[in-house]
This record gives C-alpha cells, structure tokens and sequence, in this order.
C-alpha cells in the first residue's frame, strides 16, 4: 500500500531533520565553551544522511518497479569536524594554559544559521507531504459511498 | 453477461494505483532533499499507465510450445527515471525542493480526479442496479 508508505517516508525525513536541527543547535550552543586543552575542547558535530533502502524480499506484493527504490531517509551517523580549533591568547582566562592560551570550538556560527534555516525547511516540507497524504488517503477511504 | 469490474471500471483503478505510488515517489525525493549523493527519481507516468492496462503491447514472450513457461505480462515494471538536475549541487544531490514540490501538489490533484472518476463509477453501478 504506497500511501501507507509515504507516512513512513515523510515521518523519516521529519526525524532526520529534527535530529540535524539538533546537533545544530547543540553546535551554537557550545560555540563559545573554551578549554584549557585541545582534547577536550568541544568540536562541531554534523549529521549525515544516507537514503533507507527497502528489503527487496518485505512486501513480496510491492511492484517489482518499487522494490528497488529508497524508502525514506535514515541518519547515517554523526560526525565531528575535522577543522582545527581556535586558540585565543587569553592570560586572564581562568581557563588558560601554562602559555596564556584557551581554544575556542571550531564552530562556525553563519554555517550553522544556514543549517538550521534548511533544516527547518525540509522538516516543514515532510509534514505538508504527510497532511497531503492524509487528505488523500482520508478521501480514498470514502471510494464507493453515495 | 455479468458485470465486469474491470471493464466497468476502465482504467481508472490503475490510474488511481499508479498516483499513489507516485506519491510515494515523491515523497521519498522531498525526503532525501539533504542526503549527499541521493538521484531524484520519477515515473513517466503515461507510459507506465499504458503498460498497466494493456493498451499499449511491449514485448511479449511468445509460446511457440505447450511446454514453454508462460511469459508474464509486462507489468508496471517500467524503470524508475532520474531526474535531469537544473543544478545540480555540489554533494552530488539532484533533488530541487521545488520542482518536487510542484509535482507533488499536482499529483496530489490528479489523484483527486482519478479518484472522483472512480468514484463515479461505483455510482454509476450501484444506480444501476438499484434501478431507481
């Protein structure tokens, strides 16, 4: 049944979505937490998606021409970025090393504003999918009634 | 004769079934609109619906012999399409939010109309045999 399905497609993108909003806002939120070490210092984290493919052998009735398509979207794993922190000289710091320097996130807080406006996009485009595919289904349920 | 259904129902039952596994479709490039690498895909949709009701013939097995296995009839197997992107992104995404978009509101449409010429149908036969 593909309108069945399209609930579960549009409700994995809305949690893929939600989950990349946030890591970005965990992101912004820790954009300014310095440490005194690189190590522990908090780094960037990014969500990768991946598309959600469906077992050929599911729905043995599934059209041969569906069997091959994606269904959905899953979250591949979340990665760190790779860039280098940012060390400040910063002596009055009650963080700062031995050297007067503390290390900022390699957070990059205009990337993450474009992250958050886009994913918030995306989760709004899967739910009018999802209200699109009530309506229709709502109206397929009615077939045959006077 | 008795009533045929899928005689008395045309094509529109097909027709029906095909926009809801376009919607599907759909669904599945509005979805992946951020995955890195994901290829939009859809259905030429005239195409297909020919295949499904049998009104246009594509290559059929023929049995020559009584023992050769029966060929299936072409289905709805019909390859799912790429989408040509207009830009294309540079993580190698081809789906543009809005064409999909576009193309989902007006599927959703003619699923509508599908499903009122189906509907109508079902009418016209209740009527007849109802008599009134």
């Amino acid at each position: 049944m593909s309108l069945m399905q399209v609930f579960d497609i549009a409700g994995s993108g809305m949690s893929a979505q939600s989950l990349r909003l946030n890591t970005t806002a965990s992101n912004m939120a820790n954009a300014n937490s310095a440490s005194s070490s690189a190590e522990q210092t908090y780094r960037a984290r990014h969500a990768v998606f991946a598309p959600m493919m469906q077992a050929a052998t599911k729905d043995v009735f599934a059209d041969a021409s569906m069997q091959q398509s994606a269904v959905g979207v899953r979250v591949a794993g979340v990665v760190e970025d790779a860039r280098p922190l940012q060390p400040r000289y910063e002596p009055g710091n009650p963080m700062a090393n031995e050297q007067g320097y503390v290390f900022y996130p390699n957070v990059d807080i205009v990337e993450e504003m474009t992250n958050m406006i886009s994913s918030s996009r995306s989760f709004q485009m899967n739910v009018d999918v999802m209200a699109a595919a009530r309506t229709m289904m709502q109206r397929v349920m009615t077939l045959g009634q006077a | 004769m008795a009533i045929n259904f899928s005689n008395a129902l045309g094509m529109h039952e097909q027709a029906l079934m095909l926009r809801s596994q376009r919607t599907s479709l759909l669904a599945n490039n509005i979805a992946n609109a951020n995955t890195p690498g994901f290829k939009a895909r859809d259905m030429d949709f005239a195409s297909v619906l020919a295949q499904t009701s049998g009104q246009q013939s594509s290559v059929r097995v023929t049995r020559t012999n009584d023992r050769h296995l029966q060929g299936l009839p072409a289905t709805a197997s019909a390859e799912l399409m790429y989408r040509v992107p207009s830009q294309p992104s540079l993580d190698g995404n081809t789906v543009d939010e809005q064409i999909e978009n576009a193309a989902f509101a007006r599927n959703a449409l003619e699923h509508q109309a599908s499903f009122q010429f189906l509907n109508g149908k079902f009418t016209g036969l209740t009527k007849a045999l109802k008599g009134e």
